[in-house]
């Protein structure tokens, strides 16, 4: 079965500044640097990165919120980057986003009803006689009584707020739900429940959820499989189980031992790694995580030849020299 | 006589009611109630509303007809008295009649023109800040000769060209370029708005360029847009005072403050209420006009100290 | 709050810490009666959500509280070396700020002035306090850099915050915070902005610094995590209220706290598989309006009549130095069983 999502070679780079009169300008941001991926339909992957990773990046580009530079994004058949506004409108009923910032991505002088009525409004989905009993419904489904609907966003709690944001992304029934960051900016306690509501809408809708997050704690428990990033491009890729349970990049390594386990006995191997990011206008030759990397076997092609995605076997792939080795 | 008088009471009461009715309405929102605690702009919407319906009921509240020249010999240049409570002026007509009607002109000039410059203002500043890019930079540069260019001079080229200007016109100038800082300030809210979530997701969503711009980025400027258009009310009433006084706004014998300052310079000596009442009304009703603004501004962006 | 004999008397000691905010919409009682102490040399992790009160506490104890709205209200204690900071003059209390009680706050790029270098901002700590002329303090702050493990301090000491990325930033903040040797950093969230890695980073540094310093840390995150691996005890704050006091090995093994056992379950684990991951129930109230009787109740899954009318104290659990505001300390019995 061909997968729902496809991404291939997916590349975005951000003009530099001009420079001066326009000469001699400034290397370009690299955000994404070939980038591939894909995911089948009703299952979840996880877009995981730090900082720069452009994680972020990648989930704009597939909305066309800004345009690709390079690269190829198939859903469902269809070649997205390739659409003019029109279809491209009409795609925009199967592929919906959920942001990260619940306050900031719902307008202020917007009520609840008016939000989530604005794609039935867009799209036509339905007449206006009928648009409080759809918005009533979508309510419903995120858990949310229907007299939320005339109030203001700033008179609602931070998860309250997400989960608005979620019913007006189900309002035109979207197949494909892009989720950055949604539990972020959320407590602990309202996270386990905008997580638990996701998971939920994926069974009933038959959802395929492309899931951005920088924590890896969360990630485990949502996602099907797993896509780490590293300086615009990913760097290993596979099931959650065995990403979490058998890493081979040292990247992953690192980012695994870093997060902070909520048990006090628990041993703290923490690789902890030294340096900053790398910047995304000059990254480092070779592989981009070479200057950083604490792998005891690593040497001069470290420096010089760039890894390519090796198959390490069960559908798990790292771009790392050394993949195979015990760090 | 007494009917006007009891038409003026009325009117007062009405402004006084109006506006305690409009404090009451707006409890609610927290601008609002900021608006209400600064007295200068209470102050300042009392007397812009008392001027609004005095304009409104003119022919109630007016004692006399304003063309009326009732004494031309006997009551021309009359000091203020019972029958005439601002006095007369060198056509014996009733100042304070003329006020009156007056207003309607200055007022109406005064708003519509603004109306004409938001109106381009905002649509050019907003089409600027969000599209970006050549259509921004082509529509600043325009925005930049407006700006370079004095008012007062654009408005003189007009005038020199058309000899009588009808008031239609006039109001269409004093709009037309009274636009440019407008724009400029809409397309720093547009700019600024523009990489907001919420704009990303009504894009998400499906929204045209046109929908995202009026239903989302507008709502959100809306308060420096109303800022800017009440205190650019009371410049233009200043600028349209300025030109009838030169002879160069409103054309007799409509009354218009600005043009009973001019007829009264004549005689300064002789009456200087003539021109001083008229000109103090002015000087009140731009002020007014400021304090609201100032209030309005306060009231939309509130500084910790003010909380 | 139990104390045996044998410890040494704390070095900050809070009681009933009340700041209200007076805004149009009533008066949120932010902080709300907190009591605790603070040990010389532990690491005390300040647990809680959004709304709990655990950075407004935090502010208070350096009076950092904007006036209005904000007041610290009369009968709040705040005890540093025998004097109360709360009636500190201005001058006596710039002398304790940045000196021997230094914070360290969550946002390390929006905390430091954009235009100044990162050296000379580390330097004035020292100009200030210290007394040291410019060139000895610029000495001291490249020094300072260096310790907080900055590469290639000489050059860095030159550069703006924006240059710095948020890790090496929040070093600085570090640096200027430690420069005076302070008894006492109060580190409100220091984590909370930076990519995992380099939290892991940070938290390395405030060990090392705190175990050569020997000075007490006053850790305020919402990351159980964090508080697992860093903290010796805990204080779990809800609703403006000290909810639960205990050792940190207690506080995960047996919470008492209805809240913080709420807040252990809803935490994701990278061990367990794709599980169910149990939130609380609704959400916090506001500051304006706290419920009657105990403030969790409407949330609890155990609360019953006592909880909803009256307000449970700090009671002593089985544990020594293990507290909690919740009825079941003295009713046991009445706790439900975990629902399937």
């Amino acid at each position: 079965m061909s997968a729902l999502v496809q991404v291939d070679g997916l590349v975005k780079h951000y003009r530099g500044s001009r420079g001066w009169l326009g000469l001699k300008p400034s290397a370009p941001v690299r955000a994404v640097d070939g980038v591939s991926f894909s995911i089948d339909a009703g299952k979840t992957l996880a877009l995981v990165g730090e900082t720069g990773s452009g994680k972020t990046t990648v989930g704009r580009t597939l909305l066309r919120l800004v345009e690709p530079t390079e690269g190829r994004f198939t859903f469902d058949g269809l070649d997205v980057f390739r659409l003019s506004s029109g279809p491209l409108r009409a795609l925009r009923r199967s592929m919906q986003v959920i942001f990260q910032d619940p306050s900031g991505s719902l307008n202020p002088r917007m009520t609840v009803g008016d939000a989530i009525a604005e794609p039935l409004i867009i799209h036509r989905l339905a007449a206006r006689p009928e648009r409080p009993a759809r918005v009533a419904e979508l309510l419903g489904e995120v858990g949310l009584d229907p007299s939320f609907a005339p109030r203001y966003p700033h008179e609602l709690s931070g998860g309250q707020r997400q989960r608005v944001g979620i019913a007006r992304a189900l309002a035109v029934r979207p197949r494909f739900l892009i989720c950055d960051e949604p539990v972020t900016a959320l407590d602990v306690s309202v996270q386990a429940q905008v997580l638990t509501l996701l998971r939920d809408l994926q069974r009933t809708h038959g959802l395929t959820y492309l899931f951005i997050a920088h924590d890896l704690a969360v990630v485990r428990h949502v996602a099907d499989d797993v896509a780490v990033m590293y300086a615009g491009q990913i760097v290993e890729r596979g099931p959650t189980d065995r990403i979490y349970s058998s890493p081979r990049h040292p990247y992953t390594r690192a980012l695994l031992s870093a997060v902070p386990v909520p048990d006090p006995d628990a041993p703290r191997s923490r690789i902890v790694l030294s340096g900053d990011v790398p910047s995304p206008t000059h990254p480092p030759s070779g592989c981009r995580f070479h200057p950083r990397c604490p792998h005891p076997l690593k040497d001069s092609r470290c420096a010089s030849e760039i890894p390519g995605l090796e198959d390490f076997g069960g559908e798990q792939w790292a771009a790392c020299h050394f993949g195979g080795k015990p760090m | 006589m007494a009917r006007p008088t009891l038409a003026l009471v009325g009117a007062t009461v009405v402004t006084i009611a109006a506006v305690e009715l409009l404090r009451r309405r707006t409890q609610a929102q927290g601008s609002a109630r900021r608006f209400f605690a600064h007295p200068g702009g209470v102050w300042g919407l009392r007397v812009l509303m008392f001027f609004a319906v005095m304009a409104a009921l003119a022919p109630l509240i007016a004692p006399y007809d304003p063309a009326a020249q009732p004494g031309i010999v006997t009551l021309q240049n009359a000091p203020p008295s019972w029958a005439h409570p601002l006095g007369t002026d060198a056509y014996s007509s009733d100042i304070w009649s003329r006020l009156i009607y007056g207003g309607r002109v200055s007022l109406g000039v005064a708003l519509l023109a603004t109306l004409v410059a938001m109106t381009v203002g905002v649509t050019i500043g907003a089409v600027a800040g969000y599209a970006r890019g050549w259509i921004d930079a082509v529509l600043m540069r325009l925005v930049d000769i407006g700006l370079a260019v004095p008012r007062i001079f654009m408005l003189l080229l007009a005038v020199a060209y058309w000899n009588r200007i009808p008031l239609t016109l006039l109001v269409l100038l004093l709009g037309l370029t009274g636009w440019f800082t407008t724009s400029r300030l809409v397309r720093a809210e547009a700019l600024s708005l523009r990489g907001r979530p919420f704009v990303d997701a009504a894009r998400a969503l499906g929204a045209s360029p046109a929908r995202v711009l009026i239903r989302h980025l507008l709502p959100a400027a809306l308060a420096p847009i109303i800022v800017s258009a009440v205190l650019s009310v009371g410049n233009v009433m200043l600028l349209e005072a300025g030109l009838s006084f030169l002879g160069f706004g409103v054309q007799p014998p409509t009354p218009s403050w600005g043009t009973m300052v001019a007829d009264g310079q004549a005689q300064l000596a002789l009456a200087p209420w003539t021109s001083f009442f008229p000109g103090l009304t002015i000087a009140i009703v731009v002020m007014s006009w400021n304090a609201v603004g100032d209030a309005l501004r306060d009231a939309f962006d509130p500084r910790p100290e003010h909380a | 709050m139990s104390e045996t004999a044998a410890t040494p008397p704390p070095v900050l000691s809070i009681r009933d810490l009340k700041t209200y905010f007076v805004t149009g919409a009533g008066t949120a009682r932010a902080v709300d009666g907190v009591s605790l102490d603070l040990r010389p040399g532990e690491t005390l992790g300040i647990v809680g959500e959004s709304g709990s009160g655990k950075t407004v506490t935090s502010l208070s104890i350096l009076r950092l509280i904007p006036e209005p709205p904000g007041h610290i209200m009369p009968g709040s204690l705040i005890e540093f070396e025998g004097r109360n900071l709360l009636t500190l003059s201005p001058a006596e209390l710039r002398a304790v700020r940045g000196n021997q009680i230094a914070m360290v706050f969550q946002e390390p790029m929006s905390s430091l002035n954009p235009v100044f270098t990162v050296g000379d901002q580390i330097a004035e700590v020292a100009r200030v306090h210290l007394g040291l002329s410019k060139p000895e303090a610029w000495i001291r702050a490249v020094d300072m850099l260096n310790q907080v493990g900055v590469p290639d301090a000489d050059a860095r000491a030159y550069e703006y915050p924006h240059q710095l990325s948020g890790g090496t930033c929040q070093r600085v903040m570090i640096a200027m915070a430690l420069m005076c040797r302070p008894k006492i950093l109060i580190a409100d969230e220091p984590t909370t902005a930076l990519d995992v890695t380099v939290q892991a980073q940070i938290l390395e540094l405030l060990e090392k610094t705190q175990a050569d310093m020997g000075m007490a840390v006053m850790l305020i995150t919402h990351d159980l995590g964090i508080v697992a691996g860093a903290a010796d005890r805990v204080v779990v704050m809800y609703a403006g209220q000290v909810v639960e006091t205990s050792a940190t090995r207690d506080l995960f093994a047996a919470p008492l706290h209805p809240y913080t056992a709420g807040l252990l379950a809803s935490v994701p684990r990278l061990e367990s598989g794709r599980g169910v991951l149990k939130g609380i129930p609704g959400s916090v109230p506001p500051a304006t309006d706290w419920p009657p009787g105990c403030r969790f109740h409407p949330r609890c899954p155990h609360a019953w009549d006592r909880c909803r009318t009256e307000e449970p104290p700090l009671l002593s659990g089985p544990r020594p130095g293990q507290s909690a505001r919740c009825w079941l300390v003295q009713e046991p019995a009445r706790r439900k069983p975990p629902a399937p």
